[in-house]
């Protein structure tokens, strides 16, 4: 099996604050990142798909089709944006590096052409990352079949 | 989709050591035969990087793993105190017996940070220099 990455960075505001804690619980959780007005991050969203190269072409999945995706479902939906305010999927959630690999994960899910979603990892700043990927128990059992084909033979 | 989703939380810490590759179990010709310029009797050090990796349930009223305001302090209380600026060999008791090969480190820094309270580490992983890198999981 071959793994196939490619990066894509988005700019984008956020802060957290949750409306059922106290404004210092809030202060005391979430520390500088509840400040109301918001600050921003640079950030790097690494997708790894596996798969087997299709001997035709040598590749496992296009990187220009999932290049097109990527820029559709991440940075069409967050590139300079605020994240609280502007992204309907994050409605009602903090958005947290884990929240972001999560959603991107099902974002992507069922959308990748070839080969399946293996990892999401959403790097916050070169130091800060969250990764995303199946339970050990739910990984796909061969190549050429996206998770989403995977759920739906289930 | 309910399909089971895991996922980890990593962040990077650093220190600086020196530390001396020497085994009190082989000769001196031997520790300079297997250990080349990494057994000079006067030491050498390093820049280390350390990727500490948690995982577990995201906590839906934060949207985390962990807090890194909790995460960051149990990191610098039982790592990076003790190994900073230090001499491994000798002022971390544990590399007095055991050989500080980034390997064992790696392992000495995972047994140091299993107890954090809460979540499951997942992975230790250190980079000695940006060529070699050292992974330790459960």
């Amino acid at each position: 099996m071959i793994r196939v990455t490619r990066k894509v960075e988005f700019s984008a505001a956020h802060f957290y604050h949750n409306p059922n804690f106290s404004a210092e619980e809030n202060r005391r959780i979430f520390g500088k990142c509840n400040n109301p007005h918001g600050h921003g991050h640079n950030y790097t969203v690494e997708v790894t798909v596996a798969g087997e190269p299709d001997p035709d072409t040598g590749m496992v999945v296009n990187l220009k089709e999932l290049k097109e995706i990527l820029e559709r479902e991440i940075c069409d939906r967050m590139d300079h944006r605020h994240l609280n305010y502007e992204v309907p999927e994050l409605a009602g959630q903090i958005p947290t590096c884990e929240t972001l690999a999560a959603l991107i994960w099902r974002l992507l899910d069922g959308k990748i052409t070839r080969g399946f979603l293996d990892r999401v990892r959403v790097y916050e700043s070169s130091d800060v990352f969250a990764e995303c990927t199946l339970e050990p128990n739910g990984r796909a059992s061969h190549s050429g079949e996206t998770l989403g084909e995977k759920v739906r033979r289930a | 989709m309910s399909h089971p989703l895991k996922v980890t939380l990593t962040r990077r810490y650093r220190f600086a050591a020196s530390h001396r590759l020497h085994s009190r179990n082989f000769s001196d010709e031997r520790n300079r035969e297997l250990y080349g310029k990494c057994s000079n009797p006067h030491g050498h050090g390093h820049n280390y990087v350390v990727e500490v990796t948690v995982g577990g349930p995201v906590d839906p009223a934060t949207g985390m793993v962990a807090n890194l305001g909790e995460l960051d302090p149990f990191v610098q209380r039982e790592v990076i105190e003790a190994f900073d600026q230090r001499y491994l060999n000798e002022e971390v008791p544990e590399f007095r017996e055991a050989v500080p090969t980034t390997e064992n480190v790696c392992r000495e820094i995972y047994r140091r940070l299993k107890s954090f309270p809460s979540a499951r580490l997942e992975r230790v992983r250190i980079e000695e220099t940006s060529n070699n890198s050292f992974e330790y999981t459960s």
